[in-house]
């Protein structure tokens, strides 16, 4: 039992103990989760150190048989690629309990017990090197953010569950489909042992076959991402759900699917994956500026956060979609990038929300005067979610242009386009919601920050800054990975990919 | 005829679980006068008493697999699950009783003695290896769910659901005994092993017996409620008294499921190429039909029954797939099916109180707020129901879709998981009003769960667990005994 199996066990126990616990003890509840979730925290802290960059392959490695027959592994590690997620999963557990402390009124205990469930299953669902294994915490992840959004949320929160359970649980069918015909031919769920089945020929697939496994896999990840014309649950999902819902929602449940694009689609179907990049990159871009666009008219906070979120999650695609090293690398760091600047927005849509108990933009105006504090954090935020330099969201966003710039120029002139916007969008909803007149009820409802919610900013700020400064923490690993994961990606191409000189390391789709 | 008629030791033993499930309901018949109005709880423990040796005695039989009774019987590890599943079924039904009759002001020993009768006639079913002890069973099966149905005489939907139930179920009966005449008339008897021979030699008319199986598929088809032939159980799950819908979607489609499969793999197995996509479609328009019917449900017990069509048609995809897996998977499917709906039927007899007045769904409305563990409890089965991970439900489900795939249904396979997307909603439906409504009316006067109700939720529920964490031991030993046609 090395690291891993405990973080996946802790809150895994800790959520059973949090339903264990009498229901009138509120305090003891609250404070009960949040040691624990910190506790994982500093735990996968150990992940992180202990990391061997130089090393391929997994580490922290855990490989036992589950089931004997189907031969199912309890099978679990990381790289490069898993590392950071899982730290951003347990990074930001804490601090959603935290911003929850106050603003859940009922049924406290199912709340928390809840966020310890969703971060069992999204550490699950990085660490899992068993196809099997990564379904069930895939899976398992859907349950605790359906509660979460149908109970504590707000006024269409019922619509917004179902249709978030149900689009997602579709999705995941196709993929279960898939991952049952990809055990049928290689006789194994093990991953890495399908991998190189694929790799070495063992298992030849068809070209109808590869391209309709990629698919199926693809729209599975294409709905959580969420990959334009798949995107309807999400605003609704984002913006019913309460704060801490939306905040682990968009910084960490998305990029399951973005995960998943790089860890399972890439690798297993290079071919399918090449062949249908253009549509996708297409798509991508749309997803990009349509986010863009319809971010910019929003008259509540939270749909406008969402929509950006699909504006942002499209730079990610398209990076990966890119083929380029600098493209996934970019990719990934958008990942890790907009986990944290759009969990700080929502978290600080949450306080205001706390306060005036509204998202309607229209409601707010001269916070700035009544609450300079939140209103500096606020455009700290803003700042780094469009990608000023120096902040978490430019190094991201800056590679994948580069990266997509490599593979095609004209791709990156349109998903520019979506930098530019998202300047507009965010700075107009800040000029919107701070400045301007301030009217009797922001005077009266919006106090400044206090110490529970400084406690829960600070982080993320702090890596915001670290995110956009000191990019050698994050990149070496990622990187490592990513190279890895290009290679595997053209490894049984028919027409080996001909990089120009100039491009060493990248391929192009167009160089064929 | 064999000249040594008299039944060996080993017979007697492998007729065990039949013999002690009928005394166990002769005698409690005979009991009744003396106890009905002193001891009314004492029937009920009797039963759970029988229920429990009968287990120990089919699995004493298991240790002495073979046939019996000159070839009419036959106990494999097949019919060993089927047994204990059915048996296992009996003894939840009863301890979701206690309360349902108590509260109906109905306890007697005939109720308890049909269902031990019923649950005879279904551990007969699955330990048949002879077309008529297999019609025996089920006629013994289905007259006791018959009268089950209509247990309540005064109450009229009672009443119309027995009537409905047993005019259809003689009709598809009849249809099963055309069957079994017709491959009688072509090849001599009535054995499964020994039509499976007959069949082997060339010269055989496969046409004709091809009829017979299309034929038995309608019968069996109405017992297992698998679509076109499903249309009475809606009505009949509504109008029978809660346990006996539990028991019914249940008990009786397990057995007759595991005839299904017995038959069909071991004596129609030469001509699978025929029936096969009967069933394909069969199963296609059970997953359809139900999943979709039950959307608009507003009644629960009626939204089950459409769901029970529904798992009918998964179970059937497995059928489809007609091969060992194929068999294991209903075997494994049918046990974690079984647990479930028996558990969530548990919650609707809490619910509905006397007279069955509140069967709505809004009725579940604000439950978690003021019994958590009944709406856990039901939330843990409705999951399984949906498929989520961890829990039986998917595990039966993946096991089903894994030999439906091996066997090249890739189509079934797609629209079957698609299908249990578009499930997910109503059953998702439930939890939304039990977690996310205000306690209504029903909820706020609701009485607390009577010892034999918290058994017949807590044990499905652990069984769910059980079926869905660790399933090495159910899912080996239904491989294992997957193999019918030796």
């Amino acid at each position: 039992m090395n690291l891993l199996d405990v973080l996946i066990a802790l809150p895994a126990i800790g959520f059973a103990v949090t339903l264990l616990l009498p229901r009138a003890q509120e305090q003891m509840i609250r404070l009960f989760t949040l040691v624990v979730s910190l506790a994982a925290f500093l735990l996968s802290l150990g992940l992180a150190f202990g990391f061997q960059t130089g090393q391929s392959g997994q580490q922290f490695v855990t490989n036992v048989i589950w089931i004997q027959n189907p031969e199912i592994h309890y099978h679990v590690g990381i790289d490069g690629l898993s590392l950071w997620l899982i730290i951003l999963s347990t990074f930001l557990t804490p601090i959603a309990i935290l911003l929850s402390w106050k603003s859940i009124h009922f049924q406290i205990k199912e709340f928390f017990a809840f966020l310890l469930l969703l971060e069992v299953g999204l550490v699950g669902v990085f660490a899992a090197w068993d196809l099997f294994l990564f379904f069930v915490f895939w899976e398992l992840v859907l349950v605790p953010m359906y509660f979460l959004i149908g109970i504590w949320g707000h006024d269409r929160r019922i619509y917004a569950a179902l249709k978030f359970f149900v689009y997602t649980m579709a999705g995941s069918m196709l993929m279960l489909t898939a991952i049952i015909f990809l055990y049928n031919l290689a006789g194994t769920f093990d991953y890495t042992s399908i991998l190189d089945q694929l790799g070495s020929g063992k298992i030849a697939l068809s070209h109808t076959q590869e391209s309709l496994l990629f698919l199926a896999f693809f729209i599975a990840f294409a709905i959580k991402v969420p990959i334009f014309p798949l995107h309807t649950w999400l605003p609704d999902a984002h913006v019913e759900a309460p704060a801490a819902g939306s905040v682990m929602l968009a910084s960490v449940m998305l990029k399951m699917g973005t995960y998943g694009l790089i860890r399972f689609c890439l690798p297993m179907f290079p071919n399918a994956a090449r062949q249908n990049a253009p549509w996708i990159v297409i798509l991508a871009i749309i997803g990009i500026v349509y986010g863009a666009l319809v971010a910019m008219v929003q008259p509540n906070m939270k749909k406008l956060v969402a929509y950006s979120s699909v504006s942002h999650l499209g730079f990610v695609v398209l990076g990966i979609f890119s083929f380029t090293q600098m493209g996934l690398d970019g990719a990934v760091y958008v990942m890790l990038a907009h986990g944290i600047s759009t969990g700080a927005l929502f978290l600080l849509v949450g306080f205001l929300y706390d306060r005036r108990h509204s998202l309607a933009i229209s409601d707010y105006g001269g916070v700035a005067t009544v609450a300079p504090w939140l209103s500096t954090l606020f455009l700290i935020t803003t700042l780094a979610s469009i990608g000023l330099p120096m902040l978490s969201n430019f190094v991201g966003e800056f590679l994948v242009l580069q990266g997509s710039a490599q593979a095609n120029f004209t791709w990156t002139v349109f998903a520019a386009l979506g930098s530019i916007l998202a300047a507009c969008y965010m700075l107009w909803l800040y000029q919107r919601v701070f400045f301007g007149e301030v009217t009797d009820e922001v005077r009266h409802h919006v106090p400044d920050i206090d110490l529970r919610e400084w406690a829960c900013v600070v982080p993320l700020i702090i890596m915001m800054v670290w995110l956009g400064v000191f990019t050698q923490t994050f990149l070496p690993a990622v990187s490592a990975t990513n190279a890895q994961i290009l290679d595997q990606s053209k490894m049984n191409v028919p027409l080996r990919v001909s990089a120009p000189a100039h491009l060493a390391g990248g391929g192009n789709i167009h160089a064929r | 005829m064999p000249a040594n008629f008299a039944p060996s030791a080993d017979d007697l033993l492998r007729f065990a679980p039949e013999t002690i499930l009928t005394v166990a309901g002769t005698v409690l018949m005979v009991l009744d006068p003396f106890f009905a109005k002193k001891a009314p709880k004492l029937f009920g423990n009797l039963t759970i008493v029988a229920f429990i040796l009968a287990i120990f005695a089919a699995v004493a039989a298991n240790s002495v697999p073979g046939h019996a009774f000159s070839n009419l019987l036959i106990v494999d590890g097949f019919a060993t699950f089927f047994r204990v599943l059915v048996l296992c079924l009996g003894i939840l039904t009863v301890l979701s009783s206690y309360r349902y009759l108590e509260r109906e002001n109905a306890e007697t020993s005939e109720y308890h003695a049909l269902l031990l009768f019923s649950v005879a006639g279904q551990c007969l079913m699955v330990a048949a290896n002879d077309l008529i002890m297999i019609f025996i069973g089920l006629e013994i099966s289905s007259i006791a769910s018959y009268i089950l149905t209509g247990y309540l005489r005064d109450d009229k939907r009672n009443n119309e659901a027995a009537l409905k139930y047993f005019l259809l179920g003689s009709f598809a009966t009849g249809f099963f005994l055309y069957g079994v005449a017709i491959v009688y008339g072509i090849t001599g008897t009535t054995k499964l092993d020994e039509i499976r021979t007959v069949l082997n030699n060339p010269g055989t008319s496969l046409a004709i017996v091809g009829v017979a199986a299309a034929l038995m598929i309608v019968g069996l088809g109405f017992k297992v409620s698998g679509a076109p032939f499903q249309m009475w159980a809606p009505d009949v799950y509504q109008g029978a008294p809660a346990p006996v819908s539990a028991f019914m979607a249940t008990a009786p489609k397990a057995a007759a499921f595991a005839i299904f499969v017995r038959i069909f793999m071991t004596s129609f197995q030469q001509i699978a190429g025929g029936w096969e996509p009967l069933i394909w479609i069969s199963a296609l328009l059970s997953m359809t039909i139900g999943n979709f019917a039950a959307l608009t449900q507003t009644n629960v017990k009626r939204m089950l029954a459409y769901s029970s069509i529904a798992h009918a048609g998964y179970i059937l995809v497995a059928l489809a797939a007609r091969s060992e897996l194929g068999t294991a998977a209903v075997m494994f499917y049918l046990a974690a099916y079984g647990l479930m709906n028996v558990g969530a039927f548990a919650v609707v007899i809490h619910i509905s109180g006397k007279g069955e007045r509140h069967l709505r769904i809004e009725d579940l409305a604000g439950l978690s707020k003021k019994q958590p563990v009944t709406a856990a409890l039901l939330t843990v089965f409705l999951l399984s129901f949906i498929g989520v991970p961890l829990t039986g439900g998917f595990f039966g489900k993946f096991y089903i879709f894994r030999a439906a795939l091996e066997s090249n249904l890739v189509w079934l396979t797609v629209l079957g998981l698609l299908n249990s997307a578009v499930a997910a909603y109503y059953y998702l439906r439930l939890l939304v009003v039990m977690y996310m409504y205000e306690p209504g009316e029903v909820t706020n006067s609701l009485e607390p769960l009577t010892p034999g109700l918290r058994m017949a939720l807590i044990l499905p529920a652990i069984g769910t667990f059980f079926l869905g964490v660790v399933p090495n031991a159910v899912l080996a030993f239904a491989r294992s005994s997957s193999f019918l046609s030796r």
